[in-house]
């Protein structure tokens, strides 16, 4: 034997993303592992609907108020629509408009808040003002009110709550950005003359990802459940579009006939932001040493 | 005393702040509707007449600046102005008495769950706390997670699918007037009041918690249990103290909460609350009425957080001591 062994701490060994990824999920609770078979599960439906779904989203097919039978597995609703193609058209609407909302509120309270953290000049001064304002609102009723005032289309509705919500997204993006910046790494950047786009690409947005990627998690299911209740109040997603909060209202009457149609979307809603809240709760615990200790 | 005293000045102050900041942002969102409020309403075959009138009629055709002013002292002195609605007619309906009988509703379902969840919540969370990581705390904490990731029309549904469909124990809908006796109203009411309590309990378990296993954690209390004291004199004399604080927070924060709740739990069970009122007016676009509805919303939640404040600032023992 004439070759070297080859050292073990050599920085060549390093593990590859997949890897890493592999001994990550060995780890994984059975709760974690729960919520991203569901959360799979939704996407699946969501993006293949249109395949998948028997019948079509808005074309009465049947009576109205059908019981849940072969054809139709959950029933039909109000003007004879088949309720299982509606739950899943409405997984492709329902969380297709709260991903668009939630990385626009990302997109605007994201790029704020980095900039308010790096340069701390005025702009952070009136935008830390106004998103205390804001925040003392609650977004259910300032959403309602201004969905009175601007009209239901779905671009206001999306606006809306994105802009509203971005103040959260702000507030956590510049307190970590602060926290970040104000390390020795990122006054040695400076020092030797890296510019800004360099400091807040290289040196600050790595080390804030984490809890921003759990609070994508988590505005996510905060967004997606005011959407559902706006829905539900009939200012939210309008008809015909399937929807799961307004499937719950249309069909409200039927539960006092002891049916149980409405719960199926709001079941839906529910196992979803439970599934997202778990996958969460687990990344936090690796991600920010959030854990309790023993 | 006295820092004690100036710091809550201070709070008071930019509570105060923040409700007119809040109050001119509330008011003002009417005007930056593109076209006008009226061009909105009366759709796009309106005349410049028709619109001049609508305008006139509402008072809408008056600086704002001037109308903002008439609103908020109107506000302070408990006059909303006058509904949109009915407005032709000759009977002017004022926003005030439609929301006072509401109001008084709607602070009847919160008092009722606050009265059964603070107390409940406050114990689960001390126990999940005292003995975490057990089959206890992991069963509440799953539990309480789902809970709150569930829309609250979802825990509503089921209870009155569970409760009053499949078993008749309660009340299925919650219609109450001014003539219903209070232990009818409180009856009728008991279904609504479990669902908040459910979504709050979980909220404020939570937190409570966290805040217990935060404090038990700090260095002092490890040092008040090394030095041989029993564990009562450890919670009573050393955590007590400082836990009014995050107590006080974490309720605050829950009935705060319950504001935004009481909107989706009061249109589920036709309980005719503020909540319910608001999602109509929104339909029917009455802004005085919604505008109102807003205010006192926005108020309830920065009232109830300042008093969170508030009371930390008081019972800190930091300052209550000061060098």
């Amino acid at each position: 034997m004439t070759t070297e062994p080859q050292d073990i701490r050599s920085i060549r060994t390093r593990r590859s993303f997949v890897q890493n990824a592999k001994r990550l999920l060995k780890t994984a609770p059975i709760s974690a592992w729960f919520g991203m078979i569901v959360i799979a599960f939704y996407l699946f439906i969501a993006i293949f609907a249109p395949v998948l779904a028997p019948f079509s989203e808005s074309d009465a097919i049947g009576k109205a108020y059908e019981q849940p039978s072969l054809a139709h597995w959950f029933g039909t609703d109000q003007i004879g629509r088949d309720v299982l193609s509606r739950v899943m058209y409405g997984a492709r609407n329902t969380i297709g408009i709260a991903l668009l909302t939630v990385m626009i509120s990302f997109a605007i309270g994201g790029v704020l808040g980095v900039y308010a953290a790096v340069t701390r000049g005025w702009l952070d001064q009136i935008l830390s003002r106004l998103v205390d304002v804001l925040m003392s609102i609650p977004v259910l009723i300032f959403s309602l009110m201004l969905l009175a005032m601007f009209g239901k289309e779905l671009y206001n509705l999306i606006l809306i709550l994105a802009v509203l919500d971005s103040t959260r997204v702000y507030r956590l993006a510049r307190n970590t950005a602060l926290s970040v910046a104000v390390q020795d790494f990122v006054e040695a950047a400076r020092l030797r003359g890296e510019k800004l786009p360099w400091i807040v690409l290289r040196e600050i947005v790595p080390n804030i990802l984490p809890p921003l990627i759990a609070e994508f998690g988590l505005r996510f299911c905060f967004v997606f459940l005011t959407i559902s209740a706006l829905s539900f109040l009939g200012v939210g997603i309008q008809p015909p579009t399937a929807d799961w909060g307004s499937m719950v209202a249309e069909s409200k009457t039927l539960i006092t006939y002891g049916r149980i149609q409405p719960l199926i979307p709001a079941a839906s809603i529910a196992l979803l932001t439970v599934a997202v809240n778990f996958v969460v709760d687990w990344f936090l615990q690796k991600t920010s040493g959030l854990r309790d200790e023993k | 005393m006295n820092s004690v005293l100036r710091t809550v000045i201070q709070r008071l102050g930019l509570g105060l702040l923040t409700l007119l900041a809040v109050s001119v942002i509330i008011f003002s969102t009417l005007e930056f509707l593109p076209g006008g409020y009226a061009e909105n309403i009366l759709g796009q075959g309106a005349t410049k007449e028709n619109v001049a009138n609508f305008n006139k009629e509402l008072g809408l055709d008056r600086p704002a600046t001037v109308r903002y002013f008439e609103w908020i002292g109107g506000v302070v002195q408990g006059d909303f102005g006058n509904s949109y609605s009915g407005l032709n007619g000759k009977i002017k309906r004022s926003v005030t008495g439609v929301i006072a009988p509401r109001f008084y509703n709607t602070f009847f379902l919160a008092a009722m769950t606050a009265v059964v969840a603070i107390p409940i919540a406050l114990a689960l969370g001390l126990l999940a706390a005292l003995y975490r990581n057990s089959w206890f705390d992991r069963t509440v904490n799953a539990l309480t997670l789902t809970t709150i990731a569930s829309p609250e029309f979802f825990v509503a549904y089921l209870l009155m699918y569970f409760l009053a469909i499949k078993n008749r124990w309660f009340y299925s809908l919650s219609t109450v007037d001014v003539n219903t006796p209070f232990w009818e109203h409180v009856s009728r009411g008991l279904l609504p009041a479990l669902t908040l309590t459910l979504v709050i309990i979980a909220h404020m378990m939570r937190m409570t918690r966290a805040s217990i296993i935060n404090l038990l954690s700090s260095p002092y209390i490890e040092m008040a249990r090394l030095k041989g004291l029993t564990p009562s004199q450890v919670i009573l004399k050393h955590a007590l103290p400082n836990a009014w604080a995050p107590i006080a927070t974490v309720i605050a924060f829950n009935l705060a909460y319950l504001v935004v709740g009481v909107v989706v739990v009061e249109v589920v069970f036709v309980y005719p609350g503020i909540g319910q009122l608001m999602v109509d007016s929104v339909s029917t676009r009455d802004m005085p009425v919604v505008q109102a509805c807003a205010l006192i919303f926005a108020a309830t939640y920065i009232l109830l957080n300042l008093l969170a404040d508030i009371v930390a600032i008081i019972t800190n023992p930091r300052l209550l001591h000061p060098k």
